[in-house]
């Protein structure tokens, strides 16, 4: 088996390990390390899209906001009928948790697909505007759709999110964006980033690329949304707001854009900071909001990105 | 037919307010080629302002109105100059997404400053210019919309001067052709950049009060929504062009209000960013911006 392989199989037998022992971890911690998982799942899969395409798109809330309605309306419309009134056996909620899971992925992708077709013709800040209107759009519509509880969201998702499902999906999530890239195919990905008009000249179909890249973030992002709502067991259209992309935008730029591991660094670290920064709870967002522009001025290149000079634009 | 002419002077007099703040975007992105994020803080600031300078001074009379309103037009040049000073200038000629990044930052440390020092809780607006409606048979206009409509107008007649009949005028418009050729010819960027965003600053001060007026609830995060509809009035009529925004603002607001009015009111929020969505797609220019071709 090739490592990567190995790596994927390796992760998904810690993660059942861990889930094992769960009920001996602290419930608060047990919470913070599945925030941070979310947030993983979601800055990896962004970090296809702005780092090693070199897009930049300001939409991956609106993509984790499709996948968390269509997960949660599976789970809570289809479930029950499905499952019964008795709420079936651990394994069939396991089955029902996934299939809404991927069903809330296949549902973002799809979004991802119509949104990035006609946007991604554009680049750098008009792409990013167009990404926000659309993350926007989602929103309002969501927000008019009476069926998924209109602006009250939706309520009593099952808590299907385990430790067990949130690690295995980073691990998936890790796994298909590193071997994507580092693939024969997935160099494309990088050479849209380097140098989109060389690309073209070698005959590189690049816009075909970014698609790709965008669908298949917003897949991911579509599982992280599922699982945040069957974590927080109610969604509503205003948690999935620009702020939230902004959120993932800013763990991609401090992991050093295109560089998973720094990334996953940044991930665990800006879901950690406003948790470390509880005590002091009125100013840790100015804190945090500093701290971003400082970086910007002090480290452009990333917090994470130790690749010494080589600097990218 | 009095209906559609009343929301006409509605929209007209949102859309004059979005003009400004949308002219503070468009300067920026002239002189810097970048979007200026916190500008809609700067806006939310200039509001604040005006309250705080509102319990000192009397209500309801002209000239209290006129020194609120040149107050945080002035207090909101001078925190649009050090907002340049401190978080800008060091990035300028970097990549831009870094110059986005910082702007994102500061503008969510204005947000949640203000969050702190400000409190979250709306604040009621005082009515700082004497108030009255006039009625001409079924269609009712306030003073207010006159005084928005009237401010706005001046306003940008103001800028327009200055930007095509004054020294610094011209130097803005040469910077914003070729920053380098500017400097080769003596222009100084550093003050033309700071005049820049001062000026803008100042338009989105006077948004903030005017907005107020017509809208007397304000918080921390009431800059967000009109900022972001600016931006795409500053993108209908052609990023960098003043003339644009003006018009991009004043047919959003309209559009705006009209949707309001109708059945799909709750979609209003959602019409901008189609709006924005349908312009870049088709026309990225803008309504009366030049197309250009990207050279390699």
């Amino acid at each position: 088996m090739p490592r990567p392989h190995l790596y994927l199989l390796a992760a998904l037998v810690a993660a059942a390990g861990l889930s094992h022992f769960s009920d001996r971890i602290d419930p608060y911690h047990l919470d913070v390390l599945t925030g941070i998982g979310i947030n993983i799942i979601l800055a990896v899969s962004l970090n296809l899209v702005n780092g090693y395409t070199g897009q930049f798109s300001l939409g991956h809330a609106g993509f984790m906001s499709v996948g968390a309605y269509l997960a949660a309306a599976v789970s809570l419309f289809l479930g029950p009928k499905i499952l019964g009134e008795a709420g079936g056996t651990a394994l069939q909620q396991g089955f029902m948790f996934l299939a809404a899971l991927v069903a809330g992925g296949l549902g973002a992708a799809f979004a991802g697909l119509v949104v990035g077709v006609p946007s991604l013709r554009l680049k750098g800040d008009y792409l990013a505007l167009v990404t926000l209107g659309f993350g926007e759009i989602i929103r309002v519509i969501f927000q008019n759709v009476e069926f998924l509880g209109g602006a009250l969201g939706l309520n009593g998702i099952p808590a299907y999110t385990s430790i067990f499902w949130v690690l295995a999906f980073v691990a998936l999530a890790v796994f298909v964006v590193t071997c994507l890239v580092n693939s024969t195919y997935g160099r494309g990905f990088l050479a849209t980033h380097d140098d989109e008009i060389a690309s073209e000249a070698v005959g590189l179909n690049t816009t075909r690329y970014k698609i790709v890249a965008f669908v298949i973030g917003a897949f991911f992002a579509g599982t992280a949304g599922g699982l945040y709502g069957h974590f927080k067991m109610t969604i509503t259209p205003t948690g999935f707001d620009f702020t939230k992309s902004i959120e993932i935008v800013v763990m991609v730029i401090m992991g050093g854009m295109g560089n998973t591991l720094g990334v996953i660094l940044a991930a665990v670290l800006l879901t950690l900071l406003p948790e470390l920064l509880r005590p002091i709870a009125e100013y840790r967002m100015i804190l945090y909001s500093l701290l971003l522009i400082i970086l910007m001025l002090a480290r452009p290149q990333g917090l994470f990105n130790f690749k010494l000079g080589k600097a990218k634009s | 037919m009095s209906e559609f002419l009343q929301q006409l002077i509605n929209g007209l007099s949102l859309g004059a307010i979005y003009a400004l703040i949308a002219l503070g975007y468009t300067m920026v992105y002239g002189v810097l080629r970048f979007i200026n994020f916190a500008h809609s803080d700067v806006f939310m600031v200039g509001s604040f302002i005006g309250y705080y300078l509102g319990k000192i001074i009397p209500e309801n009379t002209i000239w209290g109105g006129l020194v609120i309103l040149l107050g945080a037009m002035l207090g909101c040049a001078l925190l649009g100059m050090l907002i340049e000073r401190l978080a800008y200038r060091r990035l300028r000629g970097g990549p831009t997404l870094n110059v986005l990044i910082t702007a994102i930052g500061v503008s969510l440390l204005l947000e949640y400053s203000g969050q702190v020092f400000f409190g979250a809780t709306p604040r009621t607006f005082p009515s700082v210019f004497p108030s009255a409606n006039f009625s001409f048979g079924s269609l009712v206009i306030s003073s207010n919309q006159i005084i928005v409509i009237v401010v706005a107008a001046l306003l940008m007649v103001a800028l327009q001067l200055i930007v095509y009949r004054t020294k610094i005028g011209t130097a803005m418009r040469a910077v914003s052709l070729n920053p380098k050729a500017a400097q080769l010819v003596g222009v100084n960027n550093d003050v033309v950049i700071s005049f820049t965003f001062g000026l803008g600053s100042a338009l989105a001060g006077a948004g903030g009060i005017l907005y107020a007026l017509n809208y007397p609830s304000i918080d921390p995060l009431m800059g967000v929504m009109p900022g972001l509809k600016a931006f795409v009035a500053a993108v209908l009529g052609g990023i960098g062009n003043i003339p644009g925004a003006a018009l991009g603002g004043l047919l959003l607001g309209t559009v705006e209000t009209f949707v309001n009015g109708s059945q799909w009111s709750t979609y209003k929020d959602a019409i901008a960013f189609a709006i924005l969505i349908i312009i870049l797609l088709f026309r990225p220019a803008g309504l009366l911006g030049k197309f250009t071709v990207e050279k390699v």
